[in-house]
């Protein structure tokens, strides 16, 4: 048995969720290899040849995969499919675009989105929002599995020194063009590994108002979040959406701002660690989950919020 | 050109489920079905095509028990032209489902094919990829901008750094979020017109497709419960808490 992880990044730094995939990936089995499609992506392949757990990192580089493609990924995929029982990457948009299309020609039925590897075939995953968790055992002599990288932890990502293969690229498709990417940068803490989290949503009435969420993350050193209700309303864009059609976080610290608490958005953050909610609405179903609730006005709450914390003399970090 | 919508039946996205005492599953008797809600949003991205003159066909198709028929019905309620029905029972898996829409396919030669991204039953978000694989189609996933060109469809997906712009050519899978557009009602009359539309049925058996799971439920159990906090009488309190008791500040 040897596992086949599909690396993320963007040709220059690894993404963070690899790490947590390789954790996971290493749990279904010690022999442990990292595939990375990309172009001109030899510091990416370096950085990642340095996890101790890795028996070998295989490099496919060639300027087809300067921007990510599925069916370019895919082919390139398959052609190193032979040798392993697992093919594995981290179940983010990422890996939700590729591994279907690689499971599919290999006939086999993957396994989504797994929080917990119970052994080599068996494993744990959420259904219906994370309302049911499923123990589901995959008969396919091939397994093709996506990982939910916020339930494992980041593998070390120094101190070891796997082997560097490279490998040939494989068919481009004609059919595909990548046309642009409009990614939002900032200096915050990225939503998905950030330590704390703090979410605004319809109650906040307007993008204008994020600007009371955005000082508080700034003083907590947080990510920001919201709900679909806050995304579809335009006061915030798409990449900072939790929930079930969202991204997963599971910081330490987690603070809801004006947001009811539906399930879908509960999917999204009911694991983490220490859930505050602020809402006017004693009654709203996100009190439910939250260690710390406020029952108060988010107008008035929020600038409070910031006079306290300003009064302390340290915040960690 | 012609465009097949793939809708499924779930439990509907307000019910509390229910998971079963025995471990065999959720409870799904007496309980609110309906349609897939991205499934919805591709029937509408179809219409509104079909609408500016760029779609002379839609077909919706399902698969499914018997009653899966009723989101095939609604998909003709707000201006899908005719429906497929194949009929499975139990438990059946996208990869098996990404085959039998293969089949059809195959038979109805759609330019394009309109799923949902992600089922909101199994959460799988497989069905789109796994079609597109089988056929060597395009796909263009999770999409919430759709503009119709000459051959190619211009898809804006929405991916976790923000949103990225890719053409495909067609024949293509499209597969949409819940922002790509607003889902019309149906209004009676076109509920009452759509009764007339026709539906074909066809036996999952009779397409050669083997649809036995290739994975196992063993269990399905609930998540841990979180336990209930406290509620902190002012701002005070909660910086308190967090500091202090806490300690996450
Ligand atoms: C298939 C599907 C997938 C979905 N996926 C997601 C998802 O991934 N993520 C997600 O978040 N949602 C998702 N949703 C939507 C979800 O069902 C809810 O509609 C949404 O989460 C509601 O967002 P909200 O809490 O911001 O808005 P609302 O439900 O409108 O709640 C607003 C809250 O703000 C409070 N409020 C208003 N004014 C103030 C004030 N001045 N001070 C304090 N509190 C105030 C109100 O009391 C209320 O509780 C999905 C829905 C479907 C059907
Ligand atoms: N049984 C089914 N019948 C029709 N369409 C389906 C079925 N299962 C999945 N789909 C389509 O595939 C999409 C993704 O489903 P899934 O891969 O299960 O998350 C759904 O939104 C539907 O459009």
């Amino acid at each position: 048995m040897s596992v086949l992880l599909i690396a993320e990044h963007n040709n220059k730094e690894v993404k963070p969720f690899t790490y947590n995939a390789i954790t996971a990936a290493s749990q279904i089995d010690q022999d442990l290899h990292v595939l990375v499609i990309g172009y001109n992506a030899d510091e990416v392949t370096k950085s990642i040849s340095q996890v101790p757990s890795l028996k070998k990192v295989i490099q496919v580089d060639n300027q087809i995969y300067e921007n990510y493609i599925a069916e370019n990924y895919t082919s390139a995929i398959i052609k190193q499919a032979d040798n392993y029982s697992h093919i594995v990457c981290s179940a983010n948009t990422f890996g939700k675009n590729l591994m279907p299309r690689v499971a599919a020609l290999l006939d086999t039925s993957q396994v989504s989105d797994i929080i917990k590897v119970i052994s080599s075939d068996t494993f744990l995953r959420p259904i219906y929002a994370g309302n049911a968790f499923a123990t589901v055992k995959s008969n396919d002599p091939k397994k093709c599995v996506t990982i939910r990288p916020t339930s494992f932890d980041p593998a070390p990502t120094t101190g070891g020194s796997a082997e560097i293969i490279k490998a040939d690229a494989a068919d481009k498709t004609e059919s595909t063009q990548f046309v642009k990417r409009e990614e939002i940068k900032s200096d915050r803490p990225e939503l998905g590994t950030a330590r704390v989290v703090v979410s605004g949503g319809r109650g906040m009435q307007s993008g204008e108002n994020f600007k009371l969420i955005q000082q508080v993350a700034d003083k907590l050193n947080a990510a920001i979040g919201a709900s679909r209700a806050a995304v579809d309303a335009g006061y915030i864009t798409n990449d900072h959406q939790v929930g079930q059609t969202g991204k997963v976080v599971v910081p330490d610290l987690y603070i809801a701002v004006g947001i009811s608490g539906a399930i879908q958005h509960l999917a999204g953050m009911k694991e983490s660690k220490v859930i505050v909610a602020i809402n006017k609405d004693g009654e709203a179903p996100i009190f439910s989950v939250a260690d710390y609730g406020l029952e108060a006005d988010l107008f008035e709450a929020l600038p409070q919020f910031l006079t306290e914390l300003n009064k302390l003399n340290t915040i960690q970090k | 050109m012609k465009i097949l919508v793939a809708v499924k039946r779930v439990i509907d996205y307000n019910v509390q489920i229910r998971v079963k005492e025995d471990g065999s599953g959720v409870v799904t008797d007496n309980v609110k079905m309906s349609t897939n809600p991205p499934d919805d949003n591709a029937v509408e991205e179809a219409v509104k095509i079909k609408e500016a003159g760029k779609a002379t066909e839609i077909v919706a198709i399902t698969v499914g028990e018997e009653k899966a028929q009723e989101t095939v019905r609604k998909a003709l309620a707000v201006g899908a032209d005719r429906g497929i029905h194949v009929k499975v029972d139990g438990v059946i898996e996208p990869l098996a489902v990404s085959k039998i829409l293969q089949k059809v396919v195959e038979k109805e030669k759609p330019d394009l094919v309109f799923m949902g991204k992600q089922a909101i039953d199994d959460d799988c978000n497989q069905t789109g990829q796994m079609l597109a694989a089988l056929l060597n189609w395009p796909q263009a996933t999770f999409a919430s901008k759709i503009e119709v060109k000459e051959k190619s469809l211009e898809v804006t997906r929405e991916v976790d750094e923000g949103l990225e712009t890719i053409e495909v050519n067609v024949p293509a899978i499209v597969t949409c979020d819940l922002r790509l557009n607003e889902p019309r009602y149906a209004s009676l009359p076109n509920i009452m017109k759509a009764k007339k539309k026709p539906i074909e049925q066809i036996n999952a058996s009779d397409l050669g497709v083997d649809t036995n799971p290739r994975i196992e439920q063993i269990k399905v159990e609930e998540p841990p419960k979180r336990k209930a906090g406290i509620k902190v009488a002012n701002v005070e309190e909660l910086v308190q808490k967090l500091k202090n008791e806490a300690k996450v500040i």
